[in-house]
């Protein structure tokens, strides 16, 4: 995962990376949304600067660009932090707790959902369904799903990470 | 048009078949409430979200209430409008919305001619249930030189979304956000002067509530008619005397030239003139500048293009510095009439009046909202002092006037003062679309055949559509003239200039549908497009009055040439009338090379 | 090489996977490949769910019939050592049935999967998703061939009608009267797509068939387009779900190579090709309009029918949407008969219908039962009835824009019309059970929290009024309620129901007028008692220090954040309930449970 530079800028490596996407999809407005998950997949996010970026090289107005990804919850224009945590907050898990795990890994780092730590490591989302539903309530840090997950066991899974 | 039989509460009535129940309804007299449809027939422009859901009615045999402005009519239909199950709904959905508004009405910009208030009280919501524990939504403050945006009051009837995407295709405003969080905004929700808005103010035009307004400088002219220290002159557009009536209950396409000069004069204005002599400049400018370039061109020269564009227009200069700086150098470089009267005023009125232009505060009545810009340009200033000083709208002058208690229905026809109070029927029809190009051919014609012109109505270049054209026969030679209003139209134009497919020789391009007639300034025509066609024929009917019909046989400006400028194009001339224009592109992101970012380094 | 004559089926869906299938599935083949005696004579395939996700992962050892659960990677050497070479069953892998406490080996006679009759998920759990052969092996494409070369169009369009197959996405509109209208739609260009935006919390229905069978989707869109006149598909998919894109992706790349997508299918005059979108995260894109928006690169926001897609849909041109089960049904309703998929079900509900079974109940899973199923059957005989012996208290069905129906409603058969009528719907088929512990104003304002994100903003009732509810909600779950908001409540929603441009909006106060209908009593107890029964309501309990179980250690005292703890050492302490913002640390924080949260 390639992070922009701080600064607000772009390096010229990144604005090739945006126009190969772009190129790869004709520039056409009607793939407007898979040109955004092929540069999300690559930034990370969608900082401001990669969206003027895109509305350049397609000749969209931003305004366009920036309505879409306002849109879809899929598109974020933060960084997430190195270890991402969802929280599925589908039915089946908010009915076998998972409200309260928000709780605890909100208060375990100090941050809101939405929110990244300090140091960069941990993000906390919410998500609804990963369809992992006999495992209610599931968390998932990155790729890895917890299952069955107790707010005692918040701590633990933070441990793991912590030391990475 | 088939027709097909329905009933409308309890009436039987025939309409058109394809019409939508708004539509039918209409016809029997029902006039069925709605905040987000706007049908502007003539630009063949339709905001049609279904989205305030204010006007839904019950139609039998369907399950929900039906959108009246999106649903059609079919042959049998059964429609109750106003039964109690339809009321309680309408109420409800009023009172969703007003949650979520804030309730400062009595100092809103928008109070007394707000959409959202009028049905408001005419659905008798009386109190929000619960209210103290609703969110309502927020958003900063935004103030650019002409326009304000207060999205707090935003209802999302994307009326401004469409005009300024569909109509102007300038794509400043576009809906963001989901859900609650839904508003139309700017990209990033920056503010407008970062982004490529033209200032055209078609979004306040359309504006239901005051979510969108002009920047307000009423008080701004009580201070200046306050200071007695100062020389305070106003000037006022074409397009203002064929609308300010509107404001004060008169039927649109009511002329007020004379009653307008009376309220001026009681406002305490010291010296009341006209645009329409600095238009008559204008002319004289930019036609010398268009047989110039013409003379050129037919003679070989490849470094002159054509065609020429106009340049009246401040947020057509916007459009084209924002979205074409690759073509700076085809417009006319004739400032817009306004700044040629400040320029004027300033200089040569000034010198006649022995003051300094620091004690003089020139004020202009304008159609529009973008040349409240266009006056801030530092183009237009003299060792920081601007040509004009406030510019304020026709809905500011009705403001101003009411709060004078100055009734226009009421109020003696006067004259301008001299100078620059004289005009030419040339100069008054520059404020709808068509015209100034029609005043244009006028002089050129004369100046190019040296021949007198009899007939100086070119009906040709008259109408509404969005983009027109026309061939002038100047005696032998074929002027081909293009015409466009609403930026979207000008994008075609300009294109096709790019693409080499244009073979125009001149252009008039005006920003808002309808030329100054339907700008953003004016009294809000709340989507009747009939209102801009009225107003249309206002001017033309002036000009028609007028004996003098030719810009360049305006005496005062014979005299101001004669005993100041010289000849049009002089150097005076272009020092004081004409001007440059700047790449204004919406820049891209900032891109670094890899060796210079140094957080990656 | 010896011949396989042994299959150890393994559960490759997301469920399973979350809970290391994959590295079992790894572990199986590592083990068979160190194993000269059995190597080459047994195949470890990787299948979609089988559905039983609450005993996941699942192992189906075949010819046998076996049926393994909760299998562990580290169980791999004992399942080949034991089971693969000496042929023993491993007891401690097999499924206990929690109230008879009796041992069952094969699938079929567990209650789970007895009354289930697996149509639309008929080769999940059986076939490698990522081998068409396997597919093809089992019937697959053979309608899509007879369909191309021996049936005219209209044939198609009226085997599906006479099927009585409705769509499974929610609306429950005929399909093949949705195919005849986009078949009869005037356009040289025209569309087929496959809905596969599940976006219900607690429905995975559409991912697990797209993850386990993806080629039913192909072969289904495939014969659509024929059927209605287009060359052209798009399927519209979560991103969310890699798995499923990853397979579907690798089934479309299959069924090209074999001839049958592409130009001139099977050597005929038919062409047809599937390309895929992306979703990005908005619910409302289910909703048909708003998906097109969405395909088109836009704002995914619903426009209003008419225009229906039919006529006017992608691009403007007429387009066919179903959503992945309503597909899936497609290849068996023709290789089997309308007679034979209308035997199924009600008389206005054909065939069956997949559940996805979740909450607090025994077997949490998917399941399919014919339409006619009563909700008790569900529930108690395949679901296993209510987690740890609590009681019944409700079921949701549909969704956000469903309903919560109680005890009385247990014997209703279950079809599209009579979830209707008793204030629910289908939905696409979430079924999420609540027992005694669960607040019923609660379950409403967590329905409404969800949609409040997900309305898309584009009319004002949806916009406006649902988040109005929620916030009303939230005032009654804060105990600050008054018998006036609950008329408020049901008139908003009604008007909700009413005005709302979309389905989304049509439906979304579902939640709120069943439960209001339903537990009327459990709202005004909120209400005027201040009395949430369930436990659930934080606001209306208390925590309280029992004086007797106290010791004075002062632990709560230091960890509370609002210092509302006051008492001398060594003396019971006392909580002020007016400072407490019953976070809870202190009765965390005790080791003598002394304190308690009381309603």
């Amino acid at each position: 995962m390639a992070i922009v530079c701080e600064k607000d800028q772009l390096q010229e490596q990144h604005l090739l990376k945006i126009k190969e996407i772009c190129n790869t999809f004709n520039k056409d407005h009607s793939e407007l949304i898979n040109i955004l998950h092929g540069c999300q997949g690559y930034f990370g996010y969608l900082p401001a600067e990669v969206q003027e970026a895109i509305a350049l090289e397609i000749d969209m107005p931003v305004s366009k660009v920036f309505g879409v990804v306002t849109f879809y919850s899929f598109f974020t224009m933060k960084p997430k932090g190195e270890f991402p945590i969802s929280v599925c907050t589908g039915t089946a898990c908010y009915v076998r707790g998972a409200d309260k795990l928000v709780d605890e890994f909100q208060r375990e780092l100090g941050i809101d959902v939405g929110q990244t730590t300090e140091d960069g490591k941990f993000s906390i989302s919410t998500l609804r369904c990963v369809g992992a539903c006999g495992l209610a309530p599931v968390v998932m840090v990155g790729d890895k799903t917890y299952g069955h997950v107790s707010p005692k066991m918040v701590k633990k899974i933070l441990k793991e990470y912590k030391t990475k | 048009m088939s027709k097909i039989n329905i009933t409308i509460d309890n009436r039987k009535i025939e309409v058109e078949a394809g019409s939508t129940i708004l539509e039918a309804a209409k016809n029997i007299g029902v006039e069925i409430p709605t905040l987000c449809h706007m049908n502007l027939h003539d630009l063949n422009v339709e905001n049609k979200p279904a989205g305030c859901r204010v006007c839904v009615v019950e139609v039998e045999g369907r399950k929900n209430l039906a959108p009246s402005c999106a649903t059609k009519v079919n042959e049998g239909m059964v429609i109750r409008t106003n039964n109690m199950r339809v009321i309680n709904s309408r109420r409800t959905v009023m009172e969703f919305i007003l949650s979520d508004h804030p309730k400062d009405c009595l100092v809103c910009a928008k109070n007394g001619v707000c959409d959202l208030q009028n049905m408001a009280a005419q659905l008798g919501v009386r109190e929000i249930p619960n209210q103290e524990i609703y969110s309502m939504s927020e958003y900063r403050l935004d103030t650019s030189p002409s326009i304000i945006r207060n999205m707090d009051k935003c209802i999302m009837c994307r009326k401004c979304e469409t005009m300024c995407n569909e109509v102007q295709t300038v794509g400043a405003l576009y809906a963001t956000g989901r859900g609650f969080d839904a508003v139309v905004s700017t990209p990033f929700h920056m503010d407008l002067v970062d982004t490529n808005c033209t200032y055209c103010g078609q979004c306040v035009a359309v504006c239901p509530t005051a979510a969108l307004t002009e920047v307000d400088h009423t008080r701004a002219v009580i201070r200046a008619i306050n200071d007695k220290s100062k020389t305070v002159v106003v000037q006022t557009a074409p397009a203002v005397r064929a609308a300010l009536g509107e404001e004060f209950g008169l039927e649109a396409g009511h002329l007020v030239t004379g009653q307008m000069v009376a309220g001026l004069r009681q406002l305490g204005f010291d010296h009341i003139f006209d645009t329409d002599f600095a238009a008559d400049v204008t002319i004289m400018e930019e036609g010398t500048e268009l047989l110039d370039r013409l003379g050129k061109h037919l003679a070989g020269d490849k470094d002159v293009k054509l065609p020429i564009l106009t340049s009246c227009c401040p947020g057509w200069v916007n459009f084209f510095e924002t979205q074409f700086p690759d073509m700076l150098d085809i417009p006319s470089t004739a400032r817009s009439p306004q700044q040629i009267f400040g320029s004027i005023a300033k200089t040569y009125f000034a010198e006649q009046l022995k003051i300094k232009r620091e004690d003089m505060i020139v004020v202009s009545v304008m159609p529009c909202v973008a040349k409240k810009y266009e006056a801030q340009r530092d183009e237009f200033k003299t060792d920081g002092n601007p040509d004009v000083d406030i510019s304020i709208t026709t809905r500011e002058l009705a403001q101003l006037m009411k709060q004078a208690n100055l009734d226009i229905k009421t109020l003696p026809e006067e004259e301008f003062d001299q100078p620059m109070g004289e005009s030419t029927g040339a100069g008054v029809i520059f404020g709808t679309t068509g015209g100034v190009i029609e005043a244009a051919t006028r002089t050129a014609y004369e100046l190019y055949t040296k021949k007198t012109l009899e007939n100086v109505e070119f009906k040709q270049l008259r109408g509404m559509e969005g983009i027109r054209s026309a061939t002038v026969d100047f005696d032998g030679f074929d002027l081909k003239i293009g015409i466009a209003h609403g930026l979207g139209n000008a994008r075609q134009l300009l294109n096709d200039i790019r693409d080499g497919k244009s073979d125009f020789h001149a252009i008039e391009v005006m920003a808002c549908p309808g030329g100054c007639i339907g700008g953003g300034g004016q009294p809000y025509h709340h989507g009747d497009s009939s209102i801009l066609k009225k107003r249309a024929a206002a001017l033309y009917t002036e000009d028609e009055r007028k004996v003098k019909r030719k810009s360049h046989t305006n005496p005062a400006v014979i005299k101001v040439y004669e005993d100041f400028l010289g000849a049009p194009m002089s150097h005076k001339a272009h020092q004081l009338l004409h001007t440059n224009y700047f790449d204004k592109q919406q820049e891209g992101p900032e891109i670094v090379k890899g060796d210079d970012c140094t957080s990656c380094n | 090489m010896s011949k396989i004559n042994q299959h150890i089926l393994t559960c490759g869906g997301t469920g399973c996977r979350a809970s290391e299938s994959k590295e079992l599935a790894q572990n199986l083949r590592d083990e068979i490949a160190s194993n000269p005696a059995i190597e080459g004579s047994v195949k470890v395939v990787e299948c979609g769910c089988f559905g039983f996700c609450e005993k996941g992962p699942i192992v189906k050892m075949l010819p046998d019939n076996t049926f393994y659960t909760q299998v562990k990677p580290t169980n791999a050497k004992e399942i080949i050592e034991e089971h693969i070479v000496k042929g023993r069953k491993i007891e401690n892998l097999l499924y206990t049935d929690p109230v008879t406490k009796e041992v069952i080996d094969e699938s079929k006679n567990m209650g789970f999967y007895k009354k289930q009759h697996r149509i639309a998920l008929r080769n999940c759990g059986f076939v490698d998703p990522e081998n068409i052969g396997e597919y093809i092996a089992r019937e697959g494409y053979e309608a899509l061939g007879r369909a191309i070369f021996e049936q005219e169009p209209q044939v198609i369009i009226d085997t599906i009608k006479a099927s009585g197959l409705r769509g499974r996405g929610g609306g429950g509109f005929p399909t093949g009267l949705k195919w005849e209208f986009t078949k009869n739609a005037k356009g040289d260009q025209k569309y087929v797509v496959c809905n596969a935006d599940e976006g219900d919390p607690g429905a995975f229905m559409d991912r697990s068939i797209l993850e386990g069978d993806p080629h039913s989707i192909i072969e289904a869109m495939a014969i659509c387009a024929y059927a209605i006149g287009a060359n052209e598909g798009l399927v519209y998919i979560r991103a969310e779900y890699p798995l499923a894109i990853d397979r579907l992706k690798i089934a479309i790349k299959q069924a090209e190579e074999t001839g049958l997508l592409g130009d001139n299918i099977l050597g005929s005059d038919f062409s047809f090709k599937i390309t895929i979108k992306y979703g990005a995260g908005a619910f409302v894109c289910g909703e048909e309009t708003a998906l097109i928006q969405s395909m088109e690169g836009l704002r995914g926001e619903p426009n209003l029918k008419p225009p229906f897609p039919a006529e006017s849909g992608y691009f403007q041109k007429p387009t066919n949407v179903n959503n992945v089960e309503t597909l899936a049904n497609i290849p068996v309703i023709l290789n089997k008969g309308a007679d034979w998929y209308a035997s199924m079900g009600t008389e206005k509900s054909k065939g069956t219908k997949v559940f996805a079974l979740a909450g607090k109940i025994n077997n949490v899973g998917l399941i399919e039962v014919p339409m006619g199923t009563t909700l008790r059957e569900v529930i108690f005989d395949i679901g296993g009835g209510i987690k740890d012996g609590k009681k019944f208290k409700a079921v949701q069905t549909g969704g956000p824009s469903g309903g919560c129906l109680t005890e009385e409603h247990l014997d209703t058969p279950i079809d599209f019309d009579n979830l209707l009528a008793i204030g629910s719907m289908m939905g696409s088929g979430g079924m999420v059970v609540l027992d005694e512990d669960d607040c019923m104003v609660s379950m409403a304002q967590f329905y409404l929290e969800f949609t409040v994100e997900e309305s898309c903003g584009k009319c004002a009732p949806c916009r406006i009024g649902n988040k109005r509810l929620h916030e009303t909600l939230e005032k009654i779950t804060q105990g600050k309620g008054v018998m006036e908001d609950l008329h408020q409540l049901r008139n908003m929603s009604e008007v909700i129901k009413e005005t709302s441009l979309c389905g989304l909006g049509q439906t979304s106060p579902n939640p709120v007028l069943s439960t209001l209908d339903n537990f009327w009593d459990e709202y005004v107890e909120h209400v005027e008692d201040k009395k949430c029964v369930a436990g659930q309501c934080k606001s209306m309990l208390r925590y309280v220090i029992t004086e007797e179980d106290c010791v004075g250690c002062t632990a709560c005292v230091r960890v509370c954040p609002t210092n509302a703890i006051t008492g001398t050492k060594k003396k019971p302490h006392i909580i002020n309930q007016d400072l407490c913002i019953k976070c809870g640390a202190c009765m965390d924080k005790c080791s003598f449970d002394s304190i308690l949260l009381i309603a």
